[in-house]
């Protein structure tokens, strides 16, 4: 979906981006992660030419970018900003509304998808003429978002999209942000220096230090195969949680399923939210069902652990 | 109080058409020019917004005009532009141009880069991100600047009757020229009113919301339009020649009231400052002026006096007057003054104010010069008995006259002198000198009895014919009504004349204001 070449950016005699390449796939969410200063939004604004490279290319879809023009790109690439950068003299309505009247959608197609999009983001439709500086800081992001979903590109580029937020307002977004069903079928590229947002989001990271890709992979493989001492270092601080974050229960056998308090839980849950039931919702285990519904055994926090060790040692020695 | 409230308010009744047309030419000129600064103020603006580097130059040159003195700045435009409309529009726009572009600047500067980059993401081109994003935001910045520049020009349009454009600075300069406070008043008012009124119209347009008024913004550029359509309406006028006149000689007796009331004389007038006029002449823009017989100019420019075969214009004669108490301070002074009395007649004084206004020397020099040649002079004593402040007008003559008096001075007694040249007019002078600010400058007796004693007509008519009455008039009511003496005539008679170009008064055959007036009755 998106291919990118040796692509540079150089700043008179600073390397801001030095030659990085890689490939996003269509509907992954590739994260790039690095500390401020180490080329991440430089990376992305290349993408939608915000800035100019240097050198390389940039293939989207199989076309490179250079070759259209930047307006006619841009309008097909949607982009949230970590600052929302959301027009002050505009409602929330017109706000969202800029992309479709710049590609002349007729008004009923743009109020109707303006409200759906409201709809699906959990703003009421009261905030339509609203100005975005009577909104709080969350609301506008779902504001920003929504914008930039409006016109429904099949890639987003997303610059530290909840780095303004506070925490407990951040959590809330990431969930509606992996529920979002528009979400699911977008190629997203999204820059942070957040971690932990990182795993929890990211298909992929693309760990950057200085203007260089350090390591590329799976949230685990940044975390059980870190391809040299950098790529430690940065994980070092929160490595248990984002392991268990990382790491899921053992998985049933063929056609079976993972059951909590008879609840089937989706395959990809991880340790650390089981461990979060059984601490705080007076869980002792979670059981397995096997492809005839069968209930074959229970797990306690103890079998997690053990499985949790092993599976670092199995992985560790991969 | 009241009784002056009464009065100044009779002058407006009475004055009401000039008042009107004043007003209006005033509102005309502040937004022709505000109109054009905007024009050109708000592309610079943007331009220099985009291309940053220019703007320390375009900033710094707008900002150099800004401190070009208004009356320099009028001054300059008249070679290039000569006198009338043109001139002061473009001075007044040269003015208001800084606030509008420096506005403009700071106001597109200021936009928050994340919402430009939003909209540069989004797939706005430059003139989208220009005309939805930057100009809407900077809105307030640029309507700031246009109403600083508002308030601006109309306060330096009063300047333009200088240069005959109109406006209400003609009441102004009229009035400072006359001793006429109410005349004053009537011009200042209404100039303070229309600062205030438009200030306040242009903060309630700041305060608007332009999201819901988008029309607003449309309407604004109009409104500035017709407002600056309004000065033509009064300037559309057709005649054989043109006077130009001082706004002093306007609402004299001894001036055009003369000549509408004696001499019948029906001529399209403009007001003018007597710092242009006589080049205005020159440069045929102006085919009539009213000059001073001993000006330089008249020599300089090839100009000639018509006759005044009806004598309205009285007899000029200048002389020293000092305040009494100054007199008693500094017993040599009368004495010392009075060397001069007698001793330059017409001729000279048009020589020595040709050489100082059109040969450009200096003052100083010209009255050194002067005083060798008549034994006058002797070299300074540097004496510390005291300091003698000499005033005078701003006009060539009385600056040479002031420096003579300060050599006398020096060279003959024990007095320092302190000179306060160039005091605007004679209400200026006079009042200097009753409040003690200078202790005596060079006056005219018909200045003194039409301006300053402002007698009955009654009067006017019995001293007006001879030189004589008019000075011991002059003398014996200074002494009584304000303490002042009239020294001994110095000898020339500068008084007013109505003047034409040479050839053109020949080739018309005018030769006496009668002759003008049977010219443009003709036709």
């Amino acid at each position: 979906m998106i291919k990118v070449e040796h692509l540079s950016k150089h700043f008179g005699k600073v390397k801001a981006v030095d030659g990085i390449s890689f490939d996003v796939n269509e509907h992954e969410n590739l994260v790039l992660l690095g500390t401020s200063g180490c080329g991440k939004t430089t990376t992305l604004k290349m993408l939608n030419r915000l800035i100019e490279p240097t050198h390389g290319k940039v293939f989207i879809n199989n076309k490179n970018i250079q070759e259209q023009q930047p307006e006619i790109l841009r309008r097909g690439i949607g982009y949230v900003l970590q600052n929302n950068g959301l027009f002050p003299h505009y409602t929330v309505g017109e706000n969202i509304a800029i992309v479709p009247q710049l590609l002349n959608w007729d008004k009923k197609q743009i109020q109707h998808r303006v409200s759906e999009l409201l709809e699906k983001l959990h703003l009421s439709k009261d905030y339509l003429n609203v100005y975005p500086n009577e909104l709080s800081g969350g609301q506008q992001q779902r504001v920003g978002l929504a914008r930039a979903l409006v016109a429904d590109p099949p890639v987003l580029l997303m610059d530290e999209p909840f780095g303004a937020l506070d925490n407990v307002t951040k959590a809330k977004i990431h969930a509606e942000f992996k529920a979002l069903d528009e979400l699911k079928k977008k190629t997203i590229i999204m820059v942070t220096h957040d971690v932990q947002e990182a795993f929890e989001l990211g298909d992929r990271i693309c760990l950057m230090d200085r203007g260089r890709i350090i390591q590329q992979g799976t949230p685990t493989d940044l975390l059980f195969n870190p391809r040299n001492r950098f790529v430690e270092g940065f994980l070092k601080e929160q490595r248990l949680l984002l392991e268990f974050r990382a790491i899921t229960p053992p998985p049933p056998p063929e056609g079976g399923t993972l059951r909590l308090n008879g609840k089937v839980l989706p395959p990809d849950v991880s340790m650390w939210w089981v461990m979060e039931q059984f601490k705080f919702k007076g869980n002792e285990s979670i059981s397995v069902y096997d492809d005839r519904d069968k209930e074959i055994k229970k797990l306690g926090f103890e079998d997690l652990m053990l499985a949790f060790y092993q599976y670092k040692q199995q992985k560790t020695h991969e | 109080m009241n009784d002056q409230q009464q009065t100044l308010w009779d002058f407006m009744r009475q004055q009401s058409d000039k008042l009107a047309t004043q007003t209006l030419e005033h509102i005309g000129l502040t937004f022709i020019s505000l109109f054009l600064a905007v024009l050109i103020g708000l592309p610079l603006g943007i331009l220099i917004a985009r291309k940053r580097k220019l703007s320390g130059s375009v900033l710094g040159i707008a900002g150099i005009l800004q401190t070009i003195p208004s009356i320099a700045l009028l001054g300059f435009m008249i070679p290039l532009l000569g006198i009338g409309p043109k001139p002061a529009i473009v001075a007044l726009l040269l003015y208001a141009l800084l606030p509008i572009i420096r506005n403009t600047y700071t106001g597109i500067t200021g936009v928050d880069a994340a919402v430009k980059e939003a909209a540069m993401a989004m797939g706005m081109s430059k003139w989208q991100i220009l005309f939805k994003v930057e100009l809407p935001l900077a809105m307030p910045v640029i309507l700031a600047g246009i109403r600083t520049a508002t308030v601006i020009t109309v306060g330096v349009a009063t300047l333009a009757s200088y240069i005959a454009a109109g406006g209400l600075g003609e009441f102004i300069f009229g009035g400072i020229s006359l001793n006429n406070t109410n005349m004053i008043l009537a011009g200042a008012i209404p100039a303070a009113l229309l600062a205030i009124i438009f200030d306040f119209l242009l903060s309630r347009v700041q305060k608007l919301n332009f999201k819901k008024i988008k029309t607003g913004t449309y309407i604004l550029p109009v409104i500035i339009v017709l407002l600056a359509s309004v000065y033509f309406i009064p300037s559309a006028y057709g005649s054989k020649l043109t006077a130009g006149f001082t706004p002093e000689f306007m609402g004299r007796q001894d001036g055009n009231l003369g000549l509408q009331s004696k001499y019948h004389l029906k001529i399209h007038t403009i007001v003018i400052s007597d710092a242009v006029m006589y080049k205005a002449a020159y440069e045929k823009q102006l085919d009539v002026i009213s000059g001073y017989s001993t000006d330089g100019r008249l020599k300089a420019y090839n100009l000639v006096v018509l006759k005044d075969d009806k004598n309205i214009f009285p007899p000029y004669f200048a002389a020293p007057i000092v305040r009494e108490d100054a007199l008693q301070k500094f017993p040599e002074l009368e004495k010392t003054l009075n060397l001069l009395s007698g001793k330059i007649n017409d001729t000279v004084m048009t020589e020595l104010n040709y050489r100082t206004d059109y040969l450009h020397e200096s003052p100083e020099n010209v009255a050194k010069d002067f005083l060798v040649s008549k034994n006058l002079w002797r070299p300074d004593r540097g004496g510390n008995n005291g300091i003698v402040r000499i005033g005078s007008k701003i006009f060539g003559e009385q600056y040479i006259l002031a420096n003579m008096y300060s050599m006398l001075i020096k060279g003959y007694t024990d007095y320092d002198v302190t000179t306060k040249t160039g005091l605007g007019g004679t209400k200026i002078c006079f009042d200097a000198l009753t409040n003690n600010q200078i202790d005596f400058y060079p006056e005219y007796t018909g200045t003194g009895l039409l301006v300053i004693l402002q007698p009955s007509q009654q009067i006017i008519n019995t001293v007006e014919g001879s030189k004589e009455k008019t000075y011991n008039y002059v003398k014996e009511e200074f002494e009584k009504r304000y303490q002042i003496k009239w020294l001994q005539p110095i000898g020339f008679n500068n008084a007013y004349a109505l003047m034409m170009r040479q050839k053109q008064a020949a080739a018309l055959n005018v030769k006496s204001i009668t002759d003008l007036k049977n010219y443009l009755d003709k036709k």
